[in-house]
């Protein structure tokens, strides 16, 4: 099988507090891969290596087959990032902002030209083009900042929470484009404090103190902790903790 | 008759084109837990400023604890405890310091009300001497409850306290306020999580400043008038892309399966059934090819409810 990200004993440690705490996992190609875990579990320092701007106390991890301690750069390059905090530029226009992360992708003009007239005519933003993204609807901005994620056809997305606070039909219709993507082959890593989202994806892995507890398909893992849903898997691994 | 704790009536706030509010209007009885349910941009946080004498409404009335909320903005602030969305306490001092500054500031003393936010305090003490800036989310959630309750107010407001927070504090976190009942403190809570509806007594569903439905959630639901199925197969992409394609139909994911919502009305002379209506999806599906088919009836949540709403 064809894996986008492969970890080995990935560890970060601050001083004495491990982070993160040899974690090893596949993910394959296409896949849609939740990480989860409750705030302070180690997944933001997880993401963080794996998109190579944090390097590992030891291990080992590549992305795109890439080492991401020893070419944080090139894995870079091959990863698209968006996150609810931070995605667009408010103070661009929306084409302004198309032009913006397809030049630090370093996409040729012509080519940021062409994705730019696909990009507004799919999301139907056409009549908006040139309006300052501060001023779009949340949903519109999420679906915007997914598309530009992709711009430069990476081989793997990391969205971090990405639909935090947005109303439930936007959701629905962003996770429509997660399924979109995936099913073109882009494999996609998704952190994501609602529940029935981690359903929505093909495996999930559940990170309590710095290590994997629990990695497998949603309805294997509620079966294997006699679990309704996965609100109730996640407590029952994450209980006890502060 | 019942006295209203929180009265609001035909309140509107406009930032310049924007239109935050639009005359919104609902009223919450004493001791209740009431809830703004709505995603970003519904208008929350606006109302929760207005209510807490922040902000100048442009049109309307509203009074919380009998005083009204532009005139008697002093003495409301008494008797009220603001927990805003963003991070609120001095990241800086301590979580025994926090405390302590809040208590202050409004005359009050720890002690004193103690027994009010014993059950969350307990819980950080062991790291009563950490800075707040160094908790958890979770534990910084529980220290900024505790200082919005450290002066005993009639009413909390509490925005968006589950916000980035993780499902097991938010669990722990609903726990604590259910328990504040007790002490008849009246509770106006925002969320955009829709499953955090079911813990309220009653319910404003909120969408672009304006209210879109008031009531129990079981009312809520209830008044979810469409057959509802959930359906899952080994493909759920093609699955929720084809059966969208139905005539009258929606379907959208929903946790493990998707939910079909059919059109209200079937045509004249069709079996109405539930189980006429499950077969013909099954056929359906298997028409298209799909495999490990399961098609269930469901009832409505307070999400599908909102879903419903927000399309008409």
């Amino acid at each position: 099988m064809d894996f986008v990200i492969t970890t080995e004993q990935l560890s970060k440690t601050f001083g004495a507090f491990k982070a993160v705490d040899a974690i090893s996992f596949e993910v394959a190609q296409g896949e849609i891969f939740g990480f989860l875990g409750a705030n302070g579990a180690g997944k933001t320092t997880a993401l963080k290596m794996l998109t190579g701007l944090l390097s590992p106390s030891s291990g080992k991890a590549t992305v795109a087959s890439f080492d991401v301690w020893r070419q944080p750069e090139q894995v870079k390059r091959r990863i698209g990032y968006m996150s609810q905090k931070f995605s667009l530029y408010e103070d661009l226009s929306v084409r302004e902002n198309i032009r913006f992360y397809g030049g630090i992708y370093g996409l040729k003009r012509a080519d940021i030209a062409a994705k730019t007239a696909d990009l507004l005519q799919k999301l139907e933003l056409e009549p908006y083009a040139d309006q300052l993204v501060a001023g779009l609807p949340l949903g519109w901005r999420q679906k915007l900042a997914f598309s530009v994620a992709l711009l430069h056809e990476p081989r793997i997305v990391f969205l971090d929470e990405p639909t935090s606070g947005v109303d439930p039909l936007t959701r629905r219709q962003f996770w429509d484009l997660i399924y979109e993507a995936a099913h073109e082959g882009v494999t996609l890593m998704v952190t994501t404090h609602y529940m029935d989202e981690a359903e929505y994806c093909d495996r999930v892995s559940i990170m309590v103190d710095g290590k994997i507890q629990a990695l497998d398909t949603p309805r294997n893992m509620k079966k294997a902790f006699g679990a309704e849903d996965m609100d109730e898997v996640f407590r029952k691994l994450a209980r006890g903790q502060a | 008759m019942p006295t209203s704790s929180i009265s609001v009536q035909q309140i509107s706030k406009a930032y310049g084109a924007l239109q935050a509010v639009r005359e919104v209007s609902f009223e919450v009885q004493a001791g209740e837990i009431f809830g703004l349910i709505g995603p970003d941009g519904a208008g929350k946080t606006t109302l929760f400023r207005i209510l807490t004498s922040l902000l100048l409404p442009d049109g309307g009335k509203a009074s919380v604890d009998g005083l009204d909320v532009v005139r008697d903005y002093r003495a409301l602030r008494q008797r009220i405890g603001y927990m805003p969305g963003r991070f609120s306490l001095y990241q800086d001092l301590s979580v025994e310091e926090n405390l302590g500054f809040f208590a202050n500031v409004f005359g009050a003393h720890i002690r004193d009300n103690y027994e009010l936010i014993r059950d969350i305090y307990v819980q950080l003490e062991p790291f009563k001497d950490r800075r707040a800036g160094a908790l958890s989310g979770g534990m910084k959630q529980k220290l900024a409850l505790c200082c919005a309750l450290i002066h005993r107010p009639r009413v909390l407001f509490l925005d968006e306290p589950g916000t980035g927070v993780d499902p097991v504090s938010r669990k722990e976190f609903w726990d604590m306020l259910r328990r504040l009942r007790r002490a008849e403190i009246t509770i106006l809570v925002s969320t955009a999580y829709m499953d955090e509806a079911e813990l309220c007594d009653r319910v404003a569903l909120m969408q672009k400043g304006e209210i879109l439905a008031i009531d129990t959630p079981q009312g809520i639901t209830r008044s979810y008038r469409r057959p509802l199925f959930a359906v899952r197969s080994a493909d759920m992409y093609r699955l929720i892309r084809e059966l969208r394609s139905l005539e009258g139909a929606d379907c959208y994911a929903f946790g493990e399966f998707a939910h079909l919502s059919m059109a209200a009305a079937p045509a004249a002379g069709a079996d109405k059934s539930p189980a006429a209506a499950m077969s013909g999806i099954r056929a359906f599906l298997e028409l298209h090819g799909h495999t490990d088919i399961e098609v269930l009836p469901v009832e409505a949540t307070v999400e599908d409810s909102f879903i419903e709403l927000m399309k008409n």
